[in-house]
């Protein structure tokens, strides 16, 4: 199979901070990757490294067979990158900023109007609005279109959903979908866990290493233990409660459920009958299947 | 609910109109002490607009609104006394220490010398911070930022507290620390006012309410939304109700929203 990327040994720091601690992946060609993990885990640094905007400590990293550092200028023509700060001119037009992403990378708009009209399409009655005016929604759409234009092999996006309301980043995953057809390589950055199954493979980072990668199901199915989920009517005190059991090995809030291991994994009727003395009577207790969140939490404990 | 059923916030036909532009159109809801509520809705819906009322910066055109027993047209400084903030971007002053931050805020919210000094070692001693005392907030990592944050908004003990996406952005076991202690200062008594794009903060709620277009689309417990629009999450539920709000921005632009 043909690499889009391979990374070997990757450090980076800035100053004491160690921004990316040993990251090696690849990804395949037109694949879309996700690298999911919360603020300061490294994935805008690994981001930048990948664009050729940060020279790497150590390592070595292969971009489209390039080499980060010594074809830095031959593999931005082939990178689209949309920052997670957003970066187009506030002060131009939708229709001008394209144009002007469009002229930068010599192509026109016309030439590649075929890639974008899926996305375009929605903001093109807009064109001649400031960017600035756009809602969230459309500058994100605008930011990709930007970022397409001049048909790149690889799109990095660094978290393109933050701060976009569900209905829309609903709606960008699909788009992002559809460009599969181009055979354009995708990597992308969330800190949403729920984003992790709109991925072929995701890695999970945090604290400048990769704690995981594989396929979304593969990772949930790699959470080790068995899973119950309790709820009753008083969460907090429920919480309280589970935390004073020593047979509870985690108890975490999960919506309006937590998510509980046990010790003694066939003990799920003690622990009915242990919360009904202690003044929970109305609790349920239920066996579930994990989530990426859950095996997020579980190599976040064995780190 | 053992809760006391006492109502904290009460929104009647609240309407908000910038020129013909309805941004709260018949907005009715309540919610009561000790209880933890989702605000939802699309970008554009009006949910900061309705905020900015029931923080007391923006009044109502028409209707009866009522906050922490005060009424939103005549007494929104009493309305500001009684609530808290935070945003998962702003909330502390990164150039100041954590001490200073403090006392900066409870001066702000009026509070006494000795009360101040007394809440910053009951803070300091709860948080385990008595380390960071003289640090900047800079120094801080994230998730201790946002704890602090959330106390800080919470110092002068408010009848309300307004969480603007709370755990955006960081670690999955600082999430949970943080819900907990969302869940331990309801408990206390204090209604948690939450809003999120973030559906799955949504399902930690008790109740949540659904805007879209400037109206309420939906109201109740999550588990009940989702029987009812017989969804797994509630993010499938909002992708069903939540029409994005019609692509023209709204007459202020920048209403909410980031970038």
């Amino acid at each position: 199979m043909v690499q889009a990327i391979e990374a070997t040994g990757i450090f980076k720091s800035f100053g004491s901070t160690k921004a990316l601690e040993d990251i090696s992946f690849s990804v395949n060609e037109s694949e879309i990757f996700g690298f999911i993990g919360p603020d300061g885990s490294g994935k805008t640094t690994l981001f930048r490294t990948i664009t050729t905007l940060l020279l790497p400590d150590k390592g070595r990293m292969k971009v489209l067979g390039m080499d980060v550092i010594k074809d830095y200028k031959e593999l931005r023509k082939n990178i689209g990158y949309m920052p997670g700060r957003f970066s187009l001119y506030q002060d131009l037009s939708v229709e001008e900023n394209l144009n002007f992403y469009a002229t930068v990378f010599g192509t026109t708009v016309e030439e590649n109007y075929d890639l974008i009209s899926d996305i375009y399409s929605h903001i093109e009655p807009f064109k001649k609005r400031l960017t600035g005016k756009l809602s969230g929604g459309m500058k994100q759409k605008l930011a990709l279109s930007c970022a397409l234009i001049h048909k790149p092999r690889l799109l990095v996006l660094d978290e393109p959903t933050t701060g976009v309301d569900a209905v829309s980043r609903s709606e960008f995953w699909d788009m992002l979908g559809k460009l599969r057809q181009y055979n354009i390589t995708i990597i992308v950055s969330t800190p949403y866990m729920d984003e992790a199954i709109r991925c072929d493979r995701v890695g999970l980072i945090q604290n400048g290493k990769i704690l995981s990668i594989d396929t979304p199901q593969k990772i949930k199915e790699g959470f080790s233990r068995k899973l119950f989920t309790v709820k009753a009517s008083e969460k907090y005190k429920l919480i309280l409660s589970l935390r004073k059991n020593p047979g509870i090995l985690t108890a975490y809030p999960f919506g309006d459920s937590i998510h509980v291991t046990l010790a003694d994994e066939s003990a799920d009727r003690t622990l009915l009958n242990y919360l009904k003395n202690d003044g929970i009577d109305d609790a349920v207790i239920q066996e579930a299947e994990a989530g990426i969140e859950d095996r997020f939490l579980e190599l976040m404990e064995i780190e | 609910m053992e809760k006391v059923q006492e109502k904290v916030i009460i929104a009647h036909d609240l309407v908000k109109k910038f020129g013909t532009f309805v941004a709260n159109d018949n907005l009715n809801f309540e919610v009561y002490a000790g209880e933890i509520f989702g605000f939802l809705g699309a970008n554009g819906a009006g949910k900061t607009t309705t905020i900015r009322i029931l923080s007391g910066l923006s009044k109502p055109t028409s209707g009866e609104v009522k906050v922490a027993g005060f009424d939103a047209y005549h007494q929104t400084e009493q309305i500001k006394k009684n609530i808290g903030y935070m945003c998962q971007k702003f909330s502390l002053y990164e150039d100041l220490t954590v001490k200073e931050n403090i006392v900066l805020y409870g001066g702000i919210y009026g509070m006494s010398r000795t009360l101040i000094s007394e809440r910053l070692r009951e803070l300091l001693e709860k948080l385990h911070f008595e380390e960071y005392e003289n640090r900047m907030i800079s120094d801080l990592p994230l998730g201790l930022r946002q704890k602090l944050a959330f106390s800080v908004a919470i110092l002068h003990n408010p009848k309300i507290v307004f969480l603007d996406e709370p755990t955006g952005g960081v670690d999955p076991i600082t999430r949970r620390q943080f819900w907990e202690s969302i869940y331990e200062t309801a408990s206390r008594g204090i209604t948690v006012f939450v809003t999120t794009h973030y559906m799955d903060e949504a399902e930690y709620c008790d109740r949540i309410s659904i805007m879209s277009d400037g109206k309420i689309v939906a109201l109740d417990t999550p588990a009940e939304l989702k029987k009812q629009y017989n969804s797994k999450s509630i993010d499938e539920v909002f992708i069903k109700i939540a029409r994005p709000a019609t692509q023209g921005s709204p007459p202020l632009g920048g209403l909410g929203g980031r970038n």
